[in-house]
């Protein structure tokens, strides 16, 4: 549902110049263009790390670093919706990328703990998984992100038709469950992971009051076209 | 034929970029000095220090200096392990008073000339974090022991309490709202442990004084424990009848133990101890995990302390 609105709102001013020479449409450019700055971090902190130049512990740096922004991609879809309600600024057309690049960090981050720093020791990390509360939340949320990325094409948007906004809520629980992972997987109780598990907590509870506000916006609307 | 040559200068010989930067306030010095004759005396930053062989050598490479001093958990200058090369700055090491009181026969004060008069060994040491990563680091100390015969610790005496100094003003970890642990920090070893050959009292590392972010001046090395027992920048040392507080179990106590001895059967609850990563070994695609050894490779030395205890009990 959501999709065919944005798409709409991408027709319209498309429509009024068709008599003359189309213009170059800048939009699928600058979707690409935010998976190539997305990736970004990913890529420079591997090039650091492959040539020394990560010091210390790389592999745990380099697997913390991706995980923190899995969140910040997550914590960047999420935002999506109420931005548009309440600011009136429609990134609709970026959140495809934006949680897809939250489900390749959340990879990569499991891929380099399991690869690089368990070196595929199968024993350990089931282990890991199935003792450590923070580790079988972590996993968790890869496993539930499967499915969403998964389904993040046209095709399964028609397909699924309104079971794929119903399946693609669970994006709140994985941004919970991934703040909550991170919250506790520090030695001490510092700002950063708490404001991650606030923001987290706002736009999920955003969620549950989004039919009033939406409601209440409505009523506005239709009071001013009355006037 | 060549007809220019390049100066072939030592790299010792040139002058490092942080002095020539300052060379107005070195000239300031230079004439203060002569109006003055206080200036000196004092151990310069990163100074070399006089030592001699010690025992208990391995046969390991040490990890890189730049490793040893970049790579550090040190709360006081912030919880990222970045944080205390890159924010130690204002920290002043000189002039230092370390008090050492309690049951002792002789309370004592040693300021930094008296702590750089104990024979200063090399002693290179493998350090195990309690977070699954190890170095191999070559301290500059002296045995705890010698300082404690020093005092003359009572019949009574049980314990060494340890504890940091606490400057907000100079320890940005110190200060602002969220403050990750109670301050001081506080460490403790049971007398026996203090007295041990192997626990040293480090003022320097790669035959220099210690950098900041290691704990400058003075801290507590103890080889067979989780590096969170070496506390830094020591200020005061007391001898006590009951087992102290100590920081990490005044927090978490289901997570560090008084003991905290390594200990690759009992995991930390978060994550296994039974393999650590090695820094700097191996690089970014071969970061072999290495097997943790029981005391971390000191068991022969260290494990009759323990004799009878139990040590998943006393973790």
């Amino acid at each position: 549902m959501a999709q065919v609105e944005a798409r709409s709102v991408q027709a319209k001013p498309a429509q009024g110049r068709t008599a003359r020479a189309k213009p170059w449409n800048w939009r699928p450019a600058s979707i690409w263009a935010l998976y190539a700055v997305g990736f970004v971090p990913a890529v420079w902190y591997f090039y650091l790390g492959a040539t020394g130049q990560i010091a210390g512990n790389a592999v745990k740096e380099f697997e913390h670093l991706l995980g923190i922004w899995a969140l910040r991609f997550l914590i960047a879809a999420l935002t999506v919706t109420p931005l548009r309600d309440l600011a009136g600024v429609n990134l609709l057309r970026y959140r495809r990328a934006l949680g897809l690049l939250a489900f390749w960090y959340v990879l990569m981050h499991f891929l380099t703990y399991m690869v690089l720093d368990q070196n595929l020791n199968l024993g350990t990390i089931l282990a890991d998984i199935a003792k450590r509360p923070f580790i079988t939340i972590g996993m968790a949320c890869l496993v539930l992100l499967i499915p969403l990325a998964a389904t993040s094409n046209a095709w399964s948007i028609r397909r699924l038709g309104p079971n794929w906004q119903r399946l693609h809520k669970l994006s709140y629980l994985i941004v919970l469950g991934a703040a909550t992972h991170f919250a506790m997987s520090v030695k001490v109780v510092t700002a950063e992971p708490f404001i991650y598990l606030l923001i987290a907590f706002v736009l999920v509870g955003y969620r549950a009051l989004r039919p009033r506000i939406m409601r209440w916006k409505k009523a506005r609307r239709l009071a001013e076209s009355a006037r | 034929m060549a007809s220019y040559r390049y100066p072939n200068v030592a790299a010792s010989e040139i002058t490092p970029r942080s002095v020539w930067l300052d060379r107005r306030r070195f000239l300031a010095g230079v004439g203060t000095a002569a109006a003055l004759p206080l200036i000196g005396g004092g151990v310069a930053h990163a100074a070399a220090l006089k030592t001699t062989p010690g025992p208990f050598t391995i046969d390991e490479e040490p990890t890189a200096k730049s490793d040893v001093t970049s790579y550090n958990n040190f709360y006081e200058f912030g919880t990222g392990k970045a944080d205390p090369s890159a924010n130690s700055g204002d920290f002043r090491p000189e002039p230092w008073t370390l008090e050492v009181d309690g049951l002792v026969g002789k309370p004592q004060k040693f300021d930094l000339d008296s702590l750089h008069a104990f024979p200063l060994e090399d002693r290179t040491y493998r350090m195990r974090c309690v977070e699954a990563w190890s170095m191999v680091i070559p301290w500059v100390g002296f045995p705890l022991a010698a300082l404690l015969d020093r005092v003359e610790p009572l019949g009574s005496a049980k314990y060494v309490a340890f504890e940091t100094v606490v400057r907000p003003e100079e320890m940005p970890g110190q200060r602002g709202l969220f403050q990750p642990l109670e301050w001081p920090y506080v460490e403790g070893l049971r007398l026996d442990e203090a007295r041990h050959p192997l626990t040293i009292l480090s003022v320097g590392l790669y035959g220099e004084t210690l950098p900041k972010q290691n704990g400058a001046p003075v801290r507590l090395v103890v080889p067979w424990k989780y590096g969170f027992k070496g506390i830094k920048s020591i200020v005061r040392m007391t001898l006590v009848e009951e087992e102290p507080v100590t920081s990490w179990s005044r927090l978490a106590p289901q997570e560090y133990g008084f003991y905290a001895n390594v200990n690759p059967e009992v995991d930390h609850p978060r994550w296994s101890q039974a393999s650590e990563t090695r820094v700097g070994e191996g690089g970014f695609f071969n970061a072999a995990r290495r097997p943790t050894l029981p005391f971390n490779g000191y068991a022969d030395e260290v494990a009759s302390l323990y004799a009878g205890m139990d040590l998943r009990k006393n973790y």
